[in-house]
């Protein structure tokens, strides 16, 4: 379980997470939403020890993320954010197998190299696994990343939009692919996500964030609702059921 | 790997050439046909042989920190010499040779360390600090960095009447080499080694601090690491031959298009291609106005910087 308590971050005297106290359960996929500069990105990267916290706590499965060593942390938790530029050229096949330093220190077992293959599988890398960064789309970038993250076998997997640059089928992949981790691999999975219909389909647990705070949480079902959602993003939004599932619509 | 066997052929001819070329008659036949103790033996043991291995160590070694530079700047157009590095080293030497004049080369090798270690973390700071991502703003303000150590180096240099002496450490030259004078450099390859071990640090370095850390490293202290070794490979070149401009920025780009820029990959190609084009600059500044030398620095100016611009040229924009 992911626990943060009292977390809190500022710029100058811009608060931009204020004093979050939140639990995502383990096991299943949780997904962070809400409108720009809510504090959804920050919040990740204080969880997985990229940003300091100005305030507050976080633990891990009771690790302290600041007290406990980072390599230690890099078995239990990967994160990836967003917006990342590589000016490196390294291959698609190289990138994934960074994924596995934590474990391996560089030297790669053959336990590791299957877990790149798979990987690589996964996310229908394999046309591509030989080709440098610098010769792929956005798109096909993304899912690099994403399979390098995944390679690192972690417990706990954090991703900060990851569908950004994917079109509508690789999206779709992806958000079942974190489906399958979770549920096949009892991995916690927990994504910042702008789309809230992929958020109400694909995860077990909804965190609302808005100024900074928790503005609401709780699963799907519950946040799905046409009154949570209006208030967190100022917006009218309707909520239909279709084929068992709730869709928002909020177009015109 | 048959590749690398090919390229490390390839060096051993040119250093072969590079150990025949000079006004004194060495050559085989004359190695052969006179006794140990006469002229030809004597001038390849004294001579040439120290210049040829201090040609192929400052090579290597310059290239390696220039890709080291450029994976921990996260830009393709840095180098020691775009960096402020060289400009500090040199001023290191200045400062140890005005308040200790007979400095043994090693006291003026550690104080240009300490200074190019300063200067290069000051560069680093400025990015840090001034958020310009535009590829070539970067190198630019390490050049003008670099500028305005080199004029406080001048300033003092004039002052103290060592501006003659400042103009050997700025350009580099290897016909002063000779046996007792270059072996400093062999720390050079001890330096090379450490990059070779701790490649894969670096080459996650390279993918920026974020990931760095997610995969477990201390992100400031790979920093500090290929600083150090950058700085110290700089502060040896620069003591005991001078320096080459753009050599730390052509050879890893070159590599970097034929086999990527995984240092572990990258390294023995660097090793090789910064070896061979110094030791080719070297052959063709002895023989292009034999029997008088040009310099290296001058042939590789002109050499490195057109290739400079064809790797500017050449650029395609990254596709999104």
């Amino acid at each position: 379980m992911i626990r943060t308590q009292s977390v809190s971050r500022s710029y100058g005297d811009n608060l931009v997470v204020d004093n979050v106290t939140l639990d995502i359960p383990a096991r299943g996929v949780t997904s962070i939403i809400g409108p720009n500069g809510a504090g959804k990105s920050t919040l990740l990267s204080m969880v997985s020890r990229l940003l300091d916290m100005s305030a507050g706590s976080v633990t891990i499965d009771g690790m302290d993320v600041t007290k406990t060593p980072s390599d230690v942390l890099a078995r239990r938790l990967s994160i990836l954010r967003q917006d990342n530029h590589i000016s490196a050229r390294i291959t698609v096949r190289d990138l994934i197998g960074f994924g596995r330093y934590p474990h391996s220190k560089g030297r790669l077992t053959v336990e590791d190299r299957s877990h790149i293959d798979k990987a690589i599988d996964y996310l229908d890398l394999g046309a591509l696994s030989d080709r440098f960064l610098d010769e792929l789309s956005g798109g096909q970038r993304q899912r690099a990343f994403v399979a390098m993250v995944l390679a690192q076998d972690t417990d706990y997997v954090l991703l900060d939009e990851p569908l950004n640059n994917l079109d509508m089928k690789h999206a779709m992949g992806m958000m079942k692919l974190m489906r399958q981790a979770a549920s096949e691999l009892g991995k916690t999975v927990v994504l910042v996500l702008h789309d809230i219909n992929f958020a109400s389909w694909y995860s077990d647990y909804i965190v609302a964030m808005k100024d900074g705070k928790v503005a609401a949480q709780g699963p799907g079902p519950e946040m799905i609702r046409p009154e949570v959602l209006s208030e967190i993003y100022e917006m009218d939004i309707k909520v239909h059921e279709i084929g068992g599932q709730l869709i928002s619509v909020y177009y015109g | 790997m048959p590749k690398l066997l090919f390229g490390v052929l390839a060096i051993l001819v040119l250093a072969v050439i590079s150990l025949f070329i000079g006004v004194s008659d060495v050559t085989p036949m004359s190695l052969i046909s006179s006794s140990p103790e006469d002229r030809p033996m004597q001038v390849l043991l004294i001579s040439r042989v120290p210049r040829t291995l201090a040609l192929m160590l400052s090579g290597s070694a310059l290239a390696v920190a220039g890709l080291l530079m450029q994976m921990l700047a996260r830009n393709r157009f840095v180098e020691p010499g775009t960096a402020g590095t060289v400009e500090s080293a040199v001023f290191g030497i200045l400062v140890i040779t005005i308040f200790w004049p007979g400095s043994p080369l090693i006291a003026k090798m550690l104080a240009a360390t300490v200074t190019a270690l300063m200067g290069t973390a000051l560069f680093m700071q400025i990015l840090r600090r001034i958020p310009l991502r535009s590829t070539l703003m970067v190198p630019l303000v390490g050049i003008m960095l670099g500028g305005v150590i080199s004029s406080i180096t001048a300033f003092f240099a004039y002052r103290y009447d060592l501006l003659q002496t400042l103009g050997t450490w700025t350009m580099g030259d290897f016909s002063g080499v000779l046996r007792g004078r270059y072996e400093l450099l062999y720390i050079s390859a001890g330096l090379v080694g450490i990059a070779w071990i701790a490649a894969d640090r670096f080459t996650v370095a390279g993918l920026g601090q974020d990931f760095t850390t997610n995969l477990g490293l201390n992100y400031r202290r790979v920093l500090t690491l290929g600083l150090t070794i950058v700085s110290m490979v700089t502060a040896v070149v620069v003591v005991s031959v001078g320096s080459i401009p753009f050599l730390g920025l052509i050879v890893p780009n070159l590599v970097s298009m034929a086999v990527g820029d995984n240092a572990r990959r990258a390294i023995p190609w660097i090793v090789l291609m910064g070896a061979g084009f110094v030791l080719t600059c070297d052959i063709i500044g002895r023989v292009i106005r034999f029997p008088y030398e040009i310099p290296i620095g001058t042939v590789f100016g002109v050499i490195g910087s057109a290739l400079f611009l064809y790797l500017l040229l050449r650029r395609r924009p990254a596709n999104g």
